[in-house]
């Protein structure tokens, strides 16, 4: 039997750019059917994220009533809406709701340590040894469990968004707006993702990352703006005119839940706006060559030892 | 191979196990203090092995606290109230809220999170063979020491928040506040026990842990807010069919609001809450022993 007669000749050529695309659909597919398997618990914990937004409604209302009474109890008849760090009353749960979003892009649970235990533990060696790109493959099946989650989480998004259509003030962006938010949308995924693999990626060089991934998720919640719209911190002054407010949204965390709420909010118009998608694309393409060539280095000192 | 034996209480049922004893010895009393105890002991022997370990966890749960409170007092450059609360008002009902919590994850979370993986593995067989009553062991079997540092900081701010208020606690407040602490205690074991019970049933669990943590959510706010519509049924909801808003709110008003006399009403709600709580879940964790199976043989 000559060779030309191999079944495997008439395959794909293995390195070829339409085996690669294969060789993803597969990954993606696999990654897919695997989300799908607990969908009930999915849909059941995606509805549960809503409820520590309730709370944050009320408690904002009573935060609002009370500088309402406050201003009333001055004298001072104003006809003027009380307005915190720029925000209306239905601006800030309009921006609540939408880090919700956001968050739903950029957040990646178990990421970073995920790569630092297998790191740890050995089970990097099977991304080493077969022609797969592991931070490919991660990224591949993050992006099937993002699209299972959206799968899912349409519908309790959608029901809470319309009940709450009330509290978006100014209504749909214009176009242009609306890409800007998309862009930075799909950004924030990708920030996300590269920043959560690089600090797993560390875990080439310390064993233990634990205290720091601890930080860092520290950060990106208290930092990032789902807690509070970053504006609120321009009250408070470093040097000069230069607030805290500048300070944190010169990060990369902001990008993670404040910046794409505030440009669907109409919060960041303009030249600020380009600026501010300019520097999330710097910071998508440095974490992106940290990550790979933490990747690359790390690969190289790394040892493994019994079988 | 248990089935059968439990239906009613494990303890006074642990002398059937011991079928080839002609007279079985009369059962003797578990001596539960010195049982816990030595659960304590062994505990700190563990966290003391791994000191720095032990550092860094105190580190991270004060770093939440620390991030919270923040939180607050950023809103408070905002506002002079939040529901009729003023600044330190508030910060009273932040300590009690801590110190209540981190009561619940010393003694109680360790061990609830254990208990559904015992259920998935079978081991809690073990647990039922023991002659001590099971809720007893594995409610407190580990304790986590680190929750301390949080417990101490919430005294601190406790202290603090009362002096910048100029409040001294009068007899009635010093008497009363610890009672209402652990009150608020028995209410949210009550709702991890319910859970764990649930998990016998149900197999999968770590919805019905977010689950916990999205109800207690509902704990900490000061029950002024829960006003309007939707926030006056949550607010009728978490009171009186999950009393979890009782848990901080009567103790942080017996020390930051003395005054009102209105409260009284609601804090004898508390104590009959705590006890319906506690006896319903026993009840309910006793039923699920009930319906278990091993997971093998």
């Amino acid at each position: 039997m000559s060779s030309t007669t191999s079944p495997l000749t008439h395959a794909v050529r293995p390195d070829g750019p339409l085996a690669r695309v294969r060789t993803w659909w597969t990954i993606l597919r696999i990654c897919l059917e695997e989300r799908l398997v607990y969908r009930g618990d999915f849909m059941l914990g995606t509805l549960m994220r809503f409820l520590p937004v309730i709370t944050q409604i009320l408690l904002w209302s009573a935060i609002f009533d009370a500088n309402a009474e406050a201003s009333a109890a001055s004298g001072v008849a104003s006809d003027k809406p009380v307005m915190i760090a720029g925000y209306l009353y239905g601006d800030f749960i309009a921006y609540y709701l939408m880090t919700m979003i956001t968050r739903a892009f950029s957040s990646m649970p178990g990421l970073a340590s995920l790569i630092a235990r297998s790191i740890r533990d050995g089970t990097i060696k099977k991304y080493l040894i077969q022609p797969v790109d592991m931070t490919g493959f991660l990224l591949l099946s993050r992006v099937a469990h993002k699209l299972v989650y959206y799968l899912v989480a349409t519908i309790p998004f959608a029901v809470i968004f319309y009940l709450c259509r009330g509290y978006f003030l100014s209504g749909w962006p214009d176009p242009l707006t609306f890409l800007a938010f998309l862009a930075s949308l799909a950004m924030s995924f990708l920030l996300g993702f590269f920043l959560d693999a690089t600090i797993g990626m560390i875990g080439f060089w310390f064993l233990e990352i634990s205290s720091l991934m601890f930080i860092y998720m520290l950060m990106s919640f208290f930092l990032s703006g789902q807690m509070f719209p970053l504006d609120m911190l321009d009250k408070f002054h470093l040097v000069g005119s230069v607030t805290w407010g500048d300070v944190v949204r010169a990060t990369p965390v902001q990008y993670l839940a404040y910046f794409p709420a505030a440009v669907f909010l109409g919060k960041i118009q303009d030249t600020r706006l380009a600026w501010g998608l300019a520097m999330q694309l710097g910071w998508l393409l440095f974490f992106v060559w940290l990550c790979r060539s933490a990747f690359r280095r790390g690969v190289r000192r790394y040892s493994a030892f019994g079988g | 191979m248990i089935r059968g034996s439990l239906d009613t209480e494990p303890v006074e049922t642990a002398a059937m196990h011991r079928p080839f004893l002609i007279a079985p010895p009369p059962p003797q009393r578990p001596k539960y203090l010195r049982v816990f105890l030595t659960f304590a002991r062994n505990s700190l022997v563990r966290a003391m092995t791994f000191r720095t370990n032990f550092l860094l966890e105190c580190i991270t749960s004060l770093s939440w606290v620390g991030m919270n409170l923040s939180f607050y007092l950023l809103v408070f450059q905002y506002t002079k109230s939040v529901g009729g609360w003023g600044q330190y008002q508030y910060f009273v009902f932040l300590a009690t809220l801590q110190l209540i919590n981190s009561i619940v994850e010393a003694l109680f979370m360790p061990n609830a999170e254990e208990f559904s993986e015992l259920v998935r593995t079978g081991e809690l067989d073990f647990a039922l063979l023991k002659p001590i009553d099971t809720q007893f062991l594995i409610s407190l079997a580990k304790i986590d020491w680190s929750s301390l540092a949080n417990f101490l900081f919430a005294i601190g701010l406790l202290a603090f928040s009362l002096f910048k208020l100029n409040v001294f606690p009068g007899f009635a407040a010093v008497l009363l506040y610890p009672l209402y602490i652990v009150s608020g205690v028995v209410i949210l074991y009550s709702l991890t026990i319910t859970l764990a019970a649930s998990t016998v049933w149900l197999g999968r669990n770590q919805s019905i842990y977010d689950f916990w943590f999205y109800i207690t959510n509902f704990s900490r706010y000061p029950m002024e807010i829960y006003r309007g519509p939707i926030g006056g049924a949550l607010g009728w909801l978490f009171t009186f069919l999950i009393p979890v808003l009782v848990v901080v709110n009567v103790p942080a008003r017996l020390l930051a609001k003395p005054l009102e006399a209105n409260q009284w009403p609601l804090a004898l709600f508390a104590l009959a809450a705590t006890v319906l709580s506690f006896a319903g879940s026993r009840w309910l964790f006793l039923r699920a022993l009930n319906g278990y199976r091993s997971a093998s043989s």
